[in-house]
């Protein structure tokens, strides 16, 4: 992947497959490191999944054999001199409390680091496909911070759906501006 | 700064324009967002036409929504076209330019744009 913010996309992905209600993106930011967490409450995944899901010969899909998402990811990170976490419960074990939170630890002055790339697209196109699902996002920074939560867009907009362009556009808008008043 | 209140305007427009939209006849532009779709360039084409849906006046005719695999990673980003009462068109190696013309030509006039079109690309 060219920015980490498409690895992010397709992790976020996995997330709106596994039946979650509620995704959250957290990015964390000093001088030195980012921290990439997505966390959400899907339907998690068996242990024995979540040993083999880092390996590329891995996937519960029937389509294709290889998973490249995570490990991608996980590359990601271990070529900065980063980690990769992954902590899962399947709802077949909590079927109260279940879901999956992946964490990559990145070192952003690595020569292999990717740059982050255009997380406001990310973002957009999560909602844009999200259906009912609710995404929270909060990228924190040394000067600043950047959040939005389609609950309280949602709140805002009764039936509307956020998939409609103009919706999407003020999103898209919000977020740009909350960047530029971090980074003036 | 885009303020929630900003929000509640567009909610007052949308809600007059959602009541007029009649959904019959709708077309479905679908975006392949697989991993291989997402690292081959998918994310700024299904953007691409989003906004050309909308910037060209045709959210009554179309609506653009994401899948993961189509199972076809060599022609990715990939998009299909469902029409009722049309065969499925799937145009591959996109990207946001070929979009647009997609999205005038054929969204907007009916043609398909055969040069983009998994036949024409083997
Ligand atoms: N958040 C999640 N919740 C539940 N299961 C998950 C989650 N993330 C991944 N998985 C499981 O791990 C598998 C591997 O994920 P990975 O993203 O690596 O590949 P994939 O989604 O199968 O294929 P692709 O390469 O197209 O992304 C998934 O098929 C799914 O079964
Ligand atoms: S993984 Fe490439 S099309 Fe499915
Ligand atoms: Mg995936």
């Amino acid at each position: 992947m060219k920015e980490l913010s498409l690895n992010i996309l397709d992790i976020a992905q996995n997330s709106l497959t596994a039946k979650s209600t509620l995704v959250e993106i957290l990015l964390e930011e000093t001088d030195e490191t980012l921290r990439i967490t997505v966390r959400d409450n899907g339907c998690g995944m068996s242990e024995d999944m979540v040993r083999r899901v880092t390996d590329p010969f891995c996937t519960s899909r029937t389509t294709r054999k290889v998973g490249l998402g995570i490990p991608f990811f996980k590359l990601a990170a271990e070529q900065t001199g980063g980690r990769l976490e992954l902590e899962s419960v399947s709802q077949d074990v909590s079927p109260e409390n279940h879901g999956t939170v992946i964490s990559g630890l990145f070192y952003k002055n690595h020569l292999d680091f990717t740059p982050l790339g255009d997380v406001v697209s990310t973002v957009c196109t999560l909602i844009q496909g999200c259906g009912g699902v609710d995404i929270v996002f909060r990228h924190t920074m040394p000067n600043g911070e950047v959040e939005t939560d389609t609950r309280e867009i949602r709140a805002m907009l009764g039936d509307i759906p956020l998939s409609e362009p103009e919706i999407l556009m003020w999103i898209r808008g919000n977020l740009e501006e909350q960047y530029a008043e971090v980074n003036h | 700064m885009k303020s929630l209140e900003e929000l509640a305007a567009i909610r007052e427009k949308m809600a007059n324009k959602m009541a007029l939209r009649e959904n019959a006849g709708e077309i479905r532009i679908v975006v392949g967002m697989a991993t291989c779709g997402i690292s081959a360039g998918a994310r700024p084409v299904l953007n691409t036409f989003v906004e050309e849906v909308a910037n060209q006046g045709l959210s009554s005719k179309a609506t653009v929504t994401q899948t993961g695999c189509i199972g076809i990673c060599q022609f990715e980003p990939v998009v299909e076209v469902f029409e009722p009462g049309k065969e499925k068109v799937t145009y591959v190696k996109m990207n946001p330019e070929k979009a647009r013309r997609v999205v005038e030509e054929h969204i907007k006039n009916g043609r398909t744009v055969s040069e983009y079109t998994i036949g024409n690309n083997q």
